[in-house]
């Protein structure tokens, strides 16, 4: 008796079978808890993970948009039948990789490739058309289009120009920014490792390898001390500050021209600098360092930075839209590094876009536009989502001022260092530069030349500007005018054609 | 009671009460699940195709017919068994070989949802026969203890046989592997049925006093934990921890409902805790699975990439609340056991959270309906052995589940009618009949005079 009501007390099989039951729910309950953490919660932080490759199998299940010059794709997309079902293809790679970068399955996106991803994957919102819609159907958008502003003929120019030296040519449309060529010489063919086999991986692996850094680009994102091109800034600084007023008088230069603090003269290349009083336009076309240097200083540190910086210099996020790597012109110098700084050496330093930039804003009659590589944007139909729109970067000098300008740099093409870039019919403004480099100037010098061209007679804007910088060549005579002038001058011949 | 007759010209007198058998529920609900079922393989079909399989038709009907003969014999044989088994144990098993088919066409080199279906209507045809042969589940309890020892022998059986991805657990016959740990497990709970409804009194009451415990007898207690560490001990040479897991939790469970003290779940989670981090601490292949539940990404840091237990966590994820869409996943991304251990990855990518949601709900149901039978039935084996067959169920899903859903360490095991897996669906067909056969009995109407 005792016993069964010691049992009774203890619960009978209703009692604890439903516990049971409880428990067993509270495994279920649990289970769901956890499913809904994971799926609701936690579901963003996974689908990042980098090591997830859905969002690369999404990424690759259709064609990517294309890259446009003209109205020709320079990319396209091929099934692999791999599980990443389409890669990226280059027709003609290595002419193009410059502008548009790579978009490789195992190594990512850089350049256009890179800053339009979104678009050309497909994942921009703005190619959505019911975006709500898209969403809760998980419609994926067929990839858009990125038009370039890139002239076929003015890139093949520039790569055929530079043919197998290492160098970089930057074309601009001075009234737009419309960069026209953007070429980086020794190139590689993007194609080459755009799958992820192991074929991929080796053409990768080689080019990473290779000491001429075919993957650099030498156009946008390499600077390099500018030498005598640089004495375009100088000279602008100096007319619009008044140090120059008329480009024929005297400057009053000393000779020779002893650097300030310093017992060190600063020397010219050609004897026919060393004379006293040089006017400006004399100093442009012979490229006297001294009369440049001492003008430089005589504007001043601040004034000098402040035009650099009008032409693009100390810009840390020039984005066109690819981010172009910072010109350097120092904010805090000495007089005498003022004074070298103003013909391009010391620290001075740039990329051959923003050399572009300086011919474009002295043809643009003092403008300079803010470079741009991107025509428009359209989706997969061909409706544009966004269409470029010229911008002006800075007013660097005075239209006046521009004009003088423009008749020095005219003057160096026609009577002086840059006679490599006449052309025949058309009105070429142009400055050779020759900058020393490596230790003790033991390394080949820098052959730069900057210009720009118009029609023989015309009252417009010059259609084009070009930056030319050969880094390293075979050739003997390693100046401005005789290797890099010819390249600018078939770049600009070939927009002048085109035009 | 004597009911008199109303009025003249009715033979019989009515019952009281109407009893409400639920067969047409069952009907209604049997083809309802056939109807998902199809409607999922066709998704399948469109999602990945673009078009309708073309044998949908001919595969709803095939299964259709199925549905519609074990509703038949339930109906024939076990006219008041619960109307909610059959059904949940249709869709469930429907579900599973559509994602099994799913998967298939993701892995040209192995397809399994063939074979996986051949089991299914196998597993289908010996619950009909364990309904019509079984007429008593008290008929059960004499052949308890020679259930046990073959359970035990058919444990036993898989150490001559090669390991298969570390785990001796498989018979393989030819182009045939079976589980026995999966037949074992109703074997186990029917003893357990059988030994704690005779032996749950002198269990519960008597025993030394020591302290605030007052201990079993050994001599009583004895047998369960000697069978009990057999079949653990078994299941260890051959590192098949789900199921060592399964079988403890089942025992714990078990002791409770028979003799109420919950001593024996203290003890329980006492003892499994102890065993666990014993275990993780000196078994590699479960220590890296332990490394693996508490840092799922950790691979990936250290830069090998992500782990099955990442993948799946990642397929979850992907999945969200509403899911890919069957088909449009890549769960396949986890390796290996995509189609048995972590199918349920696969649901929760290509069906979301709210397939995953319903799917719980569907298990929940049926241990809820196993549990019920349990508390109806008036003979203490069959209400141990109902309430058992039900836990058996839940733990399983639950430690499958909390695996793929790093809630738990992994330890392989099936889910239950959705995994591939041929001994693991016949096993739970089996013990669907068990269900049925005993809900049949446990919701019979008492005979009246009338009869």
């Amino acid at each position: 008796m005792a016993r069964s009501n010691k049992l009774q007390r203890r619960h009978g099989i209703s009692v604890t079978g439903r516990r049971a039951g409880l428990f067993c729910l509270l495994l279920i309950i649990a289970l769901a808890v956890q499913a809904t953490r994971i799926q609701v919660f936690q579901a963003k932080a996974y689908d990042d993970n980098a090591a997830n490759q859905r969002q690369a199998i999404a990424r690759y299940s259709q064609p990517r948009g294309n890259i446009l010059v003209g109205a020709t794709p320079v990319t396209g997309s091929a099934p692999t039948g791999g599980r990443y079902d389409y890669k990226r293809t280059y027709p003609d790679g290595s002419l193009y990789a410059a502008v548009t970068g790579y978009s490789s399955q195992i190594y990512g996106n850089t350049q256009l490739e890179g800053t339009e991803d979104s678009l050309l994957s497909g994942t921009d919102n703005r190619l959505a058309g019911w975006a709500l819609w898209d969403e809760i159907s998980r419609k994926q958008n067929p990839g858009g289009d990125v038009y370039t502003t890139i002239s076929q003929a003015a890139q093949q120019a520039a790569m055929q120009g530079l043919g197998n030296q290492k160098g970089a040519v930057a074309a601009i449309e001075p009234s737009t920014g419309r960069i026209l060529a953007l070429a980086s010489t020794p190139s590689y063919d993007p194609g080459s490792f755009a799958g992820s086999s192991s074929s991929d991986q080796n053409a990768w692996n080689a080019l990473q390898a290779d000491g001429d850094q075919p993957m650099l680009n030498r156009a946008l994102r390499q600077t390099y001390p500018p030498g005598s091109t640089f004495k375009v800034v100088t000279a602008a600084a100096a007319l619009a500050n008044g140090t120059v007023s008329d480009i024929n008088a005297p400057t009053g230069a000393p000779s020779p021209y002893v650097l300030p603090g310093t017992t060190t003269p600063l020397v010219n290349d050609t004897s026919s600098c060393d004379q006293p009083n040089l006017s400006l336009d004399t100093s442009m076309v012979l490229s006297c360092n001294s009369v440049l240097g001492y003008l430089g200083a005589r504007t001043g540190l601040d004034k000098m930075v402040s035009m650099a910086e009008n032409f693009g210099f100390n810009d840390p996020k020039l984005d066109i839209p690819v981010r172009a790597a910072r010109s350097n012109f120092d904010t805090s110098m000495d007089q005498s590094q003022v004074a070298l700084s103003s013909i391009g050496q010391y620290d001075t330093a740039a990329t051959p876009l923003v050399m572009a930039m300086v011919a474009a804003g002295v043809a643009n009659n003092g403008t300079v536009m803010y470079p741009q590589l991107v025509d428009k944007l359209t989706k997969s139909d061909g409706s544009s989502v966004q269409v470029m729109h010229p911008s002006t970067y800075k007013q660097a000098v005075s239209p006046a001022v521009a004009g003088q300008l423009q008749q020095l740099m005219v003057d160096v093409v026609q009577n002086g260092t840059g006679r490599n870039a006449r052309i025949g019919g058309a009105t070429v403004g142009g400055k050779t530069g020759t900058a020393q480099h490596g230790v003790g100037n033991s390394g080949t010098p820098y052959a730069w030349f900057i210009s720009w061209a118009k029609p023989s007679g015309s009252g417009a804007v010059a259609p084009v500007a070009v930056a030319v910088v050969i880094a390293d060549s075979n050739a003997t005579d390693v100046t401005g005018g005789g290797l890099a002038a010819p390249i600018a001058k078939s770049v600009m011949q070939a927009v002048l054609q085109d035009h | 009671m004597a009911t008199p007759s109303a009025t003249a010209d009715s033979p019989r007198p009515a019952p009281a009460v109407a009893v409400r058998s639920g067969r047409n529920v069952e009907l209604l609900l049997a083809l309802a699940a056939v109807a998902i079922v199809v409607f999922g393989y066709v998704e399948v079909g469109v999602n990945i195709d673009g078009r309708a399989p073309s044998d949908a038709a001919l595969y709803g009907a095939a299964l259709g017919g199925l549905a519609l003969a074990a509703h038949g014999v339930i109906r024939w044989k076990a006219r008041y068994a619960d109307p909610l088994l059959l059904p949940i144990a249709l869709l469930l098993n429907g579900i599973g070989l559509v994602v099994i088919y799913r998967l298939d066409r993701s892995t040209p080199e192995s397809q399994v949802a063939p074979n996986q279906l051949l089991w299914s209507a196998l597993g289908v045809l010996l619950c009909l026969a364990v309904i019509v042969v079984l007429r008593d589940h008290r008929i059960l309890q004499r052949y308890a203890y020679i259930g046990a020892l073959v359970a035990l022998v058919l444990l036993i059986l898989p150490i001559f046989f090669p390991p298969i991805y570390g785990s001796r657990i498989w018979i393989t016959i030819g182009p045939f592997s079976l589980q026995p740990g999966e037949f074992a497990k109703i074997l186990l709970a029917v003893f357990f049925a059988a030994y704690l409804a005779v032996h749950r009194e002198t269990l519960a009451l008597t025993g030394r006093r020591i302290w605030r415990w007052e201990l079993p007898r050994l001599r009583v207690i004895g047998p369960v934990l000697l069978v009990w560490a057999a079949f653990v001990g078994v299941l260890f040479l051959e590192t098949d921890l789900g199921t060592s897991l399964l079988f403890f939790g089942l025992m714990v469970v078990m002791l409770y409902v028979a003799t109420a003290r919950s001593g024996w779940i203290t003890l329980g989670l006492l003892l499994a805790a102890v065993g666990a981090v014993t275990v993780g601490w000196l078994e590699p292949h479960v220590h890296s699975r332990v490394v693996d539940w508490l840092n799922p990404l950790g691979s990936i840091a250290a830069g090998q990439g992500a782990n099955q237990i990442a993948q799946s966590l990642f397929a979850f994820g992907a999945g969200g609340l509403l899911g890919a869409g069957l088909g449009l996943g890549h769960s396949l991304l986890i390796g290996f056991a995509a189609k048995s251990d972590f199918i349920l990855a696969t649901i929760g990518e290509e069906l979301g959270l709210v397939g995953l949601l319903a799917l719980l709900l569907l298990y929940a149901l049926l241990v809820s309906r196993g549990i019920s039978t349990g508390i109806a039935l008036r003979d203490p084996f069959g209400r141990l052995l109902a309430i058992g067959l039900a836990a058996l169920i839940a733990i399983q899903v639950f430690v499958v589940a909390g695996g793929v859903l790093d809630l738990i360490p992994l330890t392989g095991l099936t889910l239950p009618f959705i995994a591939q897996g041929g001994s693991s669906v016949v096993t739970n067909w089996i013990i669907i009949a068990l269900l049925v056969r005993m809900s049949d009995l446990a919701r019979r109407p008492l005979p009246t005079e009338e009869a």
